[in-house]
């Protein structure tokens, strides 16, 4: 049933005490950052659409983990847990989502949008599925320039019945890039659920096609996540080219700010919940080696962290209007 | 008598085209919404589209006429195409007019040119309902226009309502129309409320609407810019000018000699566009009075558009980016002189 959660693996590489903290804290930030952006969304102090990352932490953070700072992703308009992740400063990625100078994109951008090239953030495109080919690209760049970097595209579920999700899997198996296709399947695509829309038994199932390695795996526990990216990411690395890699998770939230979720059935949401990602890592911190205090110590930073970032947002100035004509072109005589 | 917002008056059109016609059918993304939780109370027409216009459709015509569709477009655009050829008279929704470049294909190279290239032995009866629009904050990637896109292209009618009555009886004649239409459903004006009769009266491609009559300077205003020049036309009657406001209504095709008459009338004209201005529609029509109507100008044709830049996110910019009424008041009295 592709429905239901993935068991854990038996298989899986436990990363030391502090990285598992690390990653914890991703997580935290990523949900406490999101919780802001709801509540403000639902206050109109924020404008426009939001999406927000509530049941996917485990995925951003563990996968992010296995990878270098230099290696690259390309996100979606569901991005925030993803920036965070990559190390986007929060700072900048409030101020994007308030539309002030202060932000990633100097206001341009907003919420769907947020990127930093220095981090080895592509960017965030709103189109489904477009990432994939532009992920394809840098790690195209990667093996012709031998940088050993590696490229993940991030999208979701409902993204595989794209063109470009087919097309770039067909490239990247020919080229033998150094890039991962990374689904998360959360389980809709906007009020559509999985089973109403998916042909094959699971979304790993379609690398078939193109003869490419897949995994399918736990996308609610980091650990898992983390193990599966991992060798992904080494396979890539290795010069053994693509993975198709699909996490299992759930969204929480409706697919925007302020969707009324009719469609999700409260004891299914329920179910689920008993795996959030954060429940599900302080269960297993203890047999981890991680202490229940130095949680606490954690989550003490990340509240602080977070309301640093968004106070310093709401008082950041808005852009000049007169900027609204430059960065179209590098140069335009 | 009773008001219905555009929103309304579509679904209604929708409503009513599909009981009189079994062979209309309805394809897009959560064009109802809950697919795959028929069984789970809220599930079946969730959606409606993500602005709830088709709502209710589902409930009414089952499934097997409104199809929810996978995030395909380039697969049921040509599906749409193959479908019109053969009997159906099928209804796509591309959730954002900034998604055509998915779904281009299928309507550049099979719809527009199947009658013409196959030597108008067929005919292709299909209607893309889109949504365009700045205002939203929504990004660069979800406010744009692009009418001329597709006006662009011969074999593609195109047609975008600034009110409600327009909506409903200009959708209806779109669904009965045997060729291709691209129907512009603007995110701004969905609310907007008028009296819209409840019969099912189609309103004919190609006849401009004069929104309001007056003798110095015609406003061609394109889609929700007329929301704009109506409030620009209020400004300028206070410092005695006096606006005549076109909507062309259909772009292709385009009412040449509503617009021509009028500009013979008030000798001066100005065209609104929120759109990119390169190969835009105001350009377009600019081209056209410089072309026909040289002689009853008495000052330049001048077009207000958006800048050439996508459109910003930030409030601020993208207010600035919109050729919003006070816009409309300066370039008119520049024009004027007054
Ligand atoms: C080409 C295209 N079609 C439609 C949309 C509208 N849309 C935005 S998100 C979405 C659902 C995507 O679902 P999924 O890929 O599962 O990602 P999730 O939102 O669950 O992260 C759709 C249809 C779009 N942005 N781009
Ligand atoms: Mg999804």
């Amino acid at each position: 049933m592709h429905a239901e959660p993935v068991p854990p693996a038996t298989d899986l590489v436990i990363p030391p005490p502090e990285t598992l903290l690390a990653m914890y804290e991703t997580m935290l930030t990523m949900r406490r950052f999101d919780e802001r952006v709801r509540d403000l969304t639902a206050a109109k102090s924020i404008p426009g659409y939001t999406h927000t990352y509530f049941g996917s932490e485990a995925i951003g953070a563990g996968v992010m983990a296995a990878l270098a700072p230099t290696d690259w992703i390309a996100s979606t308009y569901r991005c925030h847990g993803h920036a965070i992740a990559k190390g986007v400063a929060l700072d900048a990625m409030a101020g994007e989502i308030y539309g002030r100078v202060t932000g990633t994109a100097k206001g341009k951008g907003g919420s769907m949008h947020v990127s930093d090239f220095d981090v080895g953030m592509l960017g965030a495109f709103g189109i489904v599925a477009a990432g994939i080919p532009v992920a394809l690209g840098a790690a195209l760049t990667a093996k012709r320039k031998g940088t050993g970097q590696v490229a993940v595209a991030f999208f979701g579920d409902g993204a595989v019945h794209q063109g470009v999700f087919h097309e770039g899997a067909g490239l990247a198996k020919l080229w033998n890039a150094p890039v991962i296709l990374l689904c998360e399947n959360n389980q809709y695509a906007e009020a559509t659920a999985i089973e109403y829309h998916l042909n094959t038994e699971t979304i790993a199932d379609m690398a078939c096609a193109y003869a490419m390695p897949a995994e399918r795996a736990d996308g609610m526990d980091v650990v898992s996540a983390y193990t599966a990216a991992k060798r992904a990411v080494e396979r890539a690395r290795s010069g053994g080219g693509p993975t198709l890699l699909e996490l299992v998770s759930y969204r929480f939230s409706g697919q925007y700010e302020g969707d009324a979720q009719a469609y999700q059935p409260p004891e299914e949401m329920a179910r689920w919940r008993e795996r959030d990602p954060l429940v599900t890592f302080e269960r297993l911190a203890p047999e981890r080696g991680v202490s229940h205090d130095a949680i606490e110590v954690v989550a003490g930073r990340v509240d602080a962290a977070i309301s640093a970032a968004f106070e310093a947002a709401e008082r950041a100035p808005f852009p000049d209007p007169e900027s609204l004509y430059d960065d179209v072109y590098v140069s335009y005589p | 008598m009773r008001e219905l917002t555009i929103k309304d008056a579509i679904n209604e059109a929708l409503h009513q085209a599909m009981e009189a016609d079994p062979d209309v059918i309805l394809m897009g993304e959560d064009i109802a919404g809950g697919g795959g939780r028929d069984e789970h109370p809220g599930a079946m027409d969730a959606w409606g589209g993500p602005f709830g216009v088709t709502q209710g459709l589902a409930t009414r015509f089952g499934r097997d006429r409104v199809m929810d569709t996978t995030i395909a477009e380039a697969g049921f655009f040509g599906a749409a195409v193959g479908a019109a050829m053969t009997g159906l008279r099928p209804v796509v929704e591309l959730m954002y007019v900034d998604f055509a470049g998915v779904a281009y294909d299928q309507l550049l190279n099979q719809a527009a040119k199947v009658r013409y290239m196959f030597g108008g032995k067929q005919r292709v009866p299909m209607v893309v309902r889109t949504v365009v629009g700045a205002g939203f904050r929504a990004g660069a990637e979800h406010s744009q226009t692009l009418y001329s896109l597709f006006t662009h292209v011969p074999g593609l009618k195109t047609v975008a309502p600034s009110s409600a009555a327009d909506a409903k009886g200009l959708l209806l004649t779109a669904i009965q129309d045997d060729d291709p239409v691209v129907f512009f459903e603007h995110k701004r004006l969905y609310m907007t409320k008028e009296h819209v009769p409840e019969e099912a009266v189609p309103i004919p491609f190609g006849k401009a609407k004069i929104v309001r009559a007056g003798k110095d300077l015609t406003i061609v205003a394109i889609q929700r810019a007329v929301q704009f020049a109506q409030e620009a036309a209020e400004a300028l009657a206070v410092l005695g000018i006096d606006v005549e406001i076109i909507d062309p209504r259909t772009y292709s095709p385009l009412d040449e000699s509503a617009i021509l008459t009028s500009v013979a009338k008030t000798g001066h004209v100005l065209i609104v566009d929120e759109s990119y201005p390169r190969c835009g529609l105001a350009t377009d029509i600019a081209a056209l009075i410089a072309d026909q109507g040289f002689d009853s100008l008495k000052g330049p044709v001048k077009r207000l558009t958006a800048p050439h830049t996508p459109v910003p996110f930030s409030p601020p910019l993208e207010d600035a980016y919109l050729p919003l009424a006070p816009k409309i008041v300066a370039a008119a009295r520049a024009l004027l002189r007054a």
